[in-house]
């Protein structure tokens, strides 16, 4: 298994060479101009081809890809263009607001989803399915943006127990920190917690139907053994993949919700970079995201072992 | 107690314990939501108003206008001129610090200087007369000019980006197309570059060693005296912003949507009122070069369509007290005023008179394309009024929605549309740079040398110049008449209409004021 992850690992290397390419390609042919904005709406247009000269954006392509791969190749993403600061700076500024979010989102999501649809399945057919169903169609139909602005008027202006907006580091306490990424994660997990408890209900009806659970029940297995112990375990494998996939989503939803709550994460991050057309963020946190991204299915992956003892790479 | 802070901290108290960072006394902290997203601090290089705004509170300067735009000392103890207007000498006021401890010197201002002139129309003009400037000692320094400029004091003391700041020699050198990369100030606030995190928040600590002068503050005239210790200015969505300001969140919004504004006003705790006298002017910005534009009867045809109350209903609302019709390319409300040529602009709009003279020229129905920045409230309006407008004269209209940056970078191509080109594009220009033909590069007809859109008029080139050589104010005055007449007959562009917007505060705050830009100085919690 050792050798699988790192056969995997090093795979990520031509993977990364190609969205390199291809992110640099983009912003290379897509219209806007860094020098514009930054020169103003007041500047002439020599004042934006000055500018564009002395930030190099007039050289050809294959010079600025061969440059900015190099650079990269070296651990540096570059500098963004206007506040001058380091990419790598920039991204460590902003990552533990992301990492945060998507990871009490996970926790509250999975954490209320898989019980949720555990729960559909046993009592399948009933009316605490349908509610159950029901409310996951309300997610993933409901926009993030929605549901955002609907808690935090709810939850912060009428019933004043949480804050609007912002975020508090974990170093300056638990509760603060909670307090800002509750109604975010919340936001963030609707649709995710209707895909699990989606999944997870169907791949759970499929489960409980077979011979061997059948025979615990026989046998006089506890009905909570049966369900958590026996099915769950393997219906894991699906809803494990559903959660890696889901990430990807989360990484996107929290733009959304990022804005909304004005949490300082990557997400806000890269959608300030795109309207600003600062080219060297935009491409380190493309970057950055689709390692992350390939770690995660690498992650996936090697869970399935663990699920199923059957599986072996 | 909050009913928030009580949970707060009730699950603080049963959570991990940690360390609280060190922060001010939250009763001399304000929180402030921009305008916009702060991206960088250097307000030469670049002419946002959002940069231009954070840049005033870091680096200071030799003059500042008060609210009538008359520059008065700032750093400068004084001056002295000669009958001619040609040789200037400056001293500093003694005690004069940078925020690294370094006392400020003739040499730094005279770098500065350099660096701004480089930038600013007026600084252009300046230097292209300028015979010396040079430092007759560490306090004194003068301008040695080939020819009278009056205006001089005006330049030096203008709010309008690209605004004089004076900087340490070292950040001075920066090539002026460069963003400079270091924030060392002179003015009343220290910016903490540590804790910066672009796109979200900037932090200002009040630098302790500043010396105000002792008159009054007014805009940027007398003294800067910082009632507060700490300025964050916080990044955010406008709805976020309204909520977060109604929660006491945040203390103050630069611009709040004018859609949210009857909510905040009845808000407990809330005041709004104008944000700034001056106002700002709407802008529809033909191009000269492509057709139908390039001739002179299309845009007229245009102006006799165009209705400026469609266009400011659209950017501010029915609420009369917001806008007015602008028959002119000036700032109302100012001693140097002038509405004339602008009667193309006033009565009912006639329409077959506009066909007819479009037909006249060979432009019915000819193809328009439209570059509207949607990503911006005032763009995007103003954008969907002249789709109609353009429709209603018998146009083919392109209608190309995109971001602020692509029209940023579309706008600078003089190619036909066809070939990544454009006909028409909005934005609008702060009241306060359209006061005198100074600062307001918009008016500017020197063709190639133009701003975009590229207008051609020897005839206001000369009026320009008229004006800027003006003795007194009753040949401003006639300067400015006759400009805007020349504007009127080449249509520079078409000012869609002049309009004000609000701002909004706790009414814990007290000596929040009216200004082009948003005055820190004097304001702090009752």
């Amino acid at each position: 298994m050792y050798a699988y992850a790192v056969r995997r690992i090093l795979s990520t290397i031509p993977v990364m060479a190609v969205v390199a390419l291809f992110v640099f390609s983009l912003l290379y042919v897509a219209p806007g101009d860094p020098a514009a904005i930054i020169a103003g709406d007041q500047a002439t247009p020599a004042d934006v081809e000055r500018i564009r000269a002395s930030l190099g954006l007039d050289r050809p392509f294959l010079i600025r890809f061969g440059e900015w791969l190099w650079r990269v190749l070296h651990g540096d993403l570059g500098q963004s263009i206007f506040t001058n600061l380091p990419v790598t700076h920039m991204i460590a500024q902003r990552i533990e607001p992301t990492l945060s979010l998507m990871s009490l989102t996970m926790i509250i999501s999975i954490g209320c989803a898989v019980p949720m649809g555990v729960l559909a399945a046993y009592k399948h057919g009933t009316w605490i399915d349908r509610v159950v169903m029901i409310m996951a169609v309300a997610g993933f139909s409901v926009p993030v943006f929605v549901v955002g602005y609907v808690l935090a008027y709810t939850f912060a202006l009428e019933l004043d127990v949480l804050p609007v907006q912002g975020y508090t580091p974990i170093a300056n306490g638990v509760g603060p920190w909670l307090a800002n990424l509750a109604l975010p994660a919340v936001t963030l997990g609707s649709a995710f917690t209707a895909l699990i408890a989606r999944i997870t209900r169907a791949t759970m009806l499929e489960v409980l139907s077979q011979d061997y659970v059948r025979t615990a029940r026989s046998k006089g297995v506890d009905q909570r053994d049966i369900l958590f112990v026996h099915a769950l375990k393997n219906a894991a494998v699906p809803i494990v993949t559903i959660i890696g996939l889901g990430v990807a989503g989360l990484i996107g939803g929290s733009v959304v919700t990022e804005s909304v709550f004005a949490i300082p994460g990557v997400g806000r991050l890269v959608v300030d970079a795109i309207l600003r057309r600062d080219y060297p963020v935009i491409q380190g946190v493309i970057l950055m995201f689709s390692f992350i991204y390939v770690l995660v299915n690498l992650t996936v992956d090697l869970l399935y072992t663990v699920f199923d003892p059957r599986i072996r790479y | 107690m909050k009913r928030r802070d009580f949970l707060i901290s009730a699950a603080a108290a049963g959570a991990l314990a940690a360390p609280n960072l060190a922060r001010a006394d939250s009763s001399r902290v304000l929180r402030f939501v921009p305008q916009a997203n702060l991206s960088s601090m250097d307000a030469v290089a670049g002419t946002q108003y959002v940069v231009r705004n954070a840049a005033l509170l870091v680096w200071d300067m030799l003059y500042g206008v008060n609210a009538r735009l008359e520059p008065q000392p700032q750093m400068a103890e004084g001056h002295e001129v000669d009958a001619e207007f040609r040789t200037w000498t400056f001293r500093l006021r003694p005690g004069l610090k940078f925020h690294d401890g370094e006392p400020v010197r003739s040499r730094d201002c005279i770098a500065s200087l350099k660096r701004w002139m480089v930038r600013d129309t007026m600084g252009q003009l300046i230097a292209a007369k300028t015979d010396a400037l040079e430092a007759l000692d560490d306090r004194t320094f003068r301008f040695r000019l080939k020819a009278p400029f009056p205006k001089l004091l005006y330049a030096l003391g203008k709010n309008n980006a690209p605004t004089a700041l004076m900087m340490p020699e070292r950040i001075a050198r920066t090539d002026p197309f460069q963003l400079i990369s270091e924030y060392v100030g002179s003015g009343p606030m220290k910016f903490s570059r540590s804790e910066w995190v672009p796109g979200a928040r900037a932090v200002f600590e009040r630098f302790a060693d500043y010396q105000p002068r002792g008159e009054p503050a007014e805009w940027l005239a007398g003294g800067k005296r910082m009632l507060l210790d700490r300025i964050e200015w916080l990044i955010m969505d406008p709805a976020t912003a309204g909520a977060a300001l109604q929660n006491g969140e945040v203390d103050w919004w630069e611009t709040p949507l004018p859609d949210l504004v009857p909510l905040l006003r009845s808000s407990r705790g809330i005041a709004v009122d104008i944000a700034d006298p001056l106002g700002n002017i709407g802008s529809l910005r033909m191009n000269h070069l492509q057709p139908p534009f390039n001739d002179v009867r299309a845009r007229r045809a245009l102006l006799m369509g165009l209705s400026q109350q469609d266009y400011m209903e659209a950017v501010v609302g029915n609420n009369p007290d917001l806008w007015q019709a602008l028959p002119s390319f000036f700032t109302p409300g100012t001693a140097i005023y002038s509405e004339d040529g602008g009667d193309i602009l006033k009565g009912p709009r006639n329409y077959d008179a506009a066909k007819r003279l479009l037909a006249e020229a060979g432009q019915l129905g000819a193809k328009v394309t439209l570059l509207v920045a949607t990503d911006i409230p005032i763009t995007k309006a103003e954008g969907e009024v002249t789709q109609d407008l353009l429709t209603k004269l018998g146009f083919n209209v392109d209608y190309v929605a995109t971001d602020w940056g692509t029209v940023g970078a579309r706008r600078t191509k003089k190619d036909p549309p066809s070939q990544g080109g454009w006909n028409i594009f909005h934005t609008w220009h702060a009241g306060a740079d359209c006061v005198n033909p100074a600062p307001y590069t918009a008016l500017d007809c020197g063709g190639d040398k133009a701003w975009f859109g590229w207008p051609n008029s020897p005839k206001v080139e000369q009026c320009i110049a008229d004006w800027y050589a003006a003795p007194d104010l009753g040949a401003e005055k006639a300067a400015i008449a006759a400009i805007n007449r020349a504007s009127f007959e080449v249509v520079t562009y078409a000012p869609t209409g002049f309009f004000r917007m609000y701002q909004a505060w706790r009414s814990s705050l007290s000596g929040v004021v009216k200004a082009p830009f948003p005055v820190f100085w004097g304001v702090q919690r009752s």
